[in-house]
């Protein structure tokens, strides 16, 4: 069985970048830009406490609810729109397959 | 002044640890740390977290690792300048080091370990353009003293807990004139009695509520101080209101601080090292921990415990140039503190 899906990146400058995403590694977003070395801090290292890794939702893709902690840090951030989302705390699961994020401004 | 063997500037695990490791080579250490209390992130972020790969512990909170850590290294007797930030270090006579905080405190020692962490936590400042021109002349990101506010215009933006306690602080002690509080969305995510509060206060118009709402740019008075905000509303446009102060009030953002001009090699916000002996471009300092970089480099507290302990041997041989040492084991001799 084919253990990766598709996670499309669009940086600060616009272009788009097609990640290929294993979902067998417990990663998360945050971590598959680090890992692909896009420009994402992740300084809190994925406890939703930061926001340095925050993206918008530019695909159908249904994502599970946002939890308390991430709806909180998101109150703080700046940028924020109705579809942002913390890259940190989307899991890289099968359902997800061919989502659209574009990392927000620093 | 404060004399030592080893400035170690960040009291986080990895600092902690390193007195104990320094202890067991007779070296004395003294922490300085911005945050009030030791324990760094693991403190002031995530105490009750469980954290899991820390070995010999299956499971353990961040508060009682701290706990555990500061209890090992306490035979050691650590100094300890808590909630100041170290500002500069020079270079002084005989290969010592003058390390002084923002509140004038001053260390000395031939050895400073550089154990920061993320860094120094400083308040998220809002994208707004020319923000900083106006600090300190008008816009201020931490309120240290709530009576300089007495009989002001006062303009809070910020949706946490400490936008909302603020608020109520300087309403229901009737400081400020005056007090507008903007937040980006309707509801809050503070303490459920915090916002009853500020929806209170609102109602009785001791407060101005401006929700759906962010702080988009400044307008200066005649002398060049603050005038005014322009809030921009979601739907009603721009709003120009009059003020005194504003204060964005939006939680801390951990930054690299004062480190980034001592002099050292930075890569990604970061401190070069040399994995020999975690040694930075400069004699004597050394840099260990989350605040460090190398190749092959991975933020663990355990790899910090690794880089304490191959630093102070580094700096055994630094202080005592003519003095054998060699790796000694606890089982064999125990632990002799000072």
């Amino acid at each position: 069985m084919d253990s990766t899906i598709k996670v499309i990146i669009i940086d600060r400058e616009g272009t788009s970048h097609d990640l290929e995403a294993p979902t067998d590694m417990n990663m998360n977003i945050m971590e598959i830009c680090k890992a692909y070395e896009l420009p994402v801090e992740g300084t809190c290292g994925g406890m939703a406490l930061c926001a340095s890794c925050q993206c918008y939702l530019e695909s159908n893709t249904t994502l599970p609810e946002q939890s308390e902690a991430e709806l909180a840090m998101l109150d703080e951030a700046f940028y924020v729109k109705d579809n942002s989302r913390l890259g940190c705390q989307i899991r890289i699961t099968d359902e997800i397959d061919g989502i659209v994020l574009r990392l927000a401004p620093k | 002044m404060i004399q030592t063997d080893i400035i170690i500037v960040g009291a986080g695990p990895v600092g902690i640890f390193t007195v104990f490791e320094a202890g067991l080579l007779k070296l004395r250490c003294h922490l300085i740390d911005s945050l009030p209390q030791p324990g760094g992130q693991l403190i002031e972020i995530y105490p009750k977290k469980p954290i899991y790969d820390i070995p010999g512990y299956p499971i353990v909170n961040a508060g009682e690792l701290v706990n555990k850590l500061l209890e090992q290294s306490s035979v050691f007797k650590p100094g300890f300048t808590l909630g100041e930030t170290v500002v500069s270090l020079e270079e002084v006579s005989d290969n010592q080091f003058l390390v002084t905080t923002n509140r004038g405190t001053k260390h000395q020692a031939p050895v400073v370990i550089i154990a920061g962490g993320l860094g120094v936590f400083e308040p998220r400042k809002p994208p707004i353009e020319n923000l900083n021109l106006y600090e300190d002349k008008g816009v201020e990101y931490i309120i240290k003293d709530p009576e300089f506010y007495r009989g002001k215009r006062v303009v809070i933006s910020g949706g946490g807990d400490s936008a909302l306690d603020w608020t109520i602080y300087l309403a229901e002690n009737k400081i400020a004139a005056e007090i507008a509080l903007v937040h980006r969305r309707t509801s809050f995510r503070g303490h459920l009695d915090s916002v009853q509060k500020v929806m209170d206060l609102a109602d009785q118009k001791r407060i101005q509520l401006i929700t759906d709402a962010e702080v988009a740019g400044i307008v200066p008075n005649n002398s060049g101080s603050l005038g005014s905000v322009v809030i921009r509303h979601a739907t009603l446009g721009d709003i120009i209101k009059e003020t005194d102060h504003f204060i964005p009030l939006f939680g801390l953002t951990p930054s690299l601080g004062p480190i980034a001009d001592w002099g050292l090699e930075i890569e990604k916000n970061a401190v070069k090292v040399n994995t020999f002996d975690y040694s930075t471009n400069r004699k004597g300092i050394y840099a260990v921990g989350d605040i460090n970089t190398y190749p092959g480099k991975l933020k663990l507290i355990l790899s910090g415990f690794h880089e304490g302990t191959l630093a102070v041997q580094s700096a055994f041989a630094k202080i005592y140039p003519n003095k054998k040492n060699v790796l000694k084991y606890t089982t064999v001799n125990g632990v002799s503190g000072f």
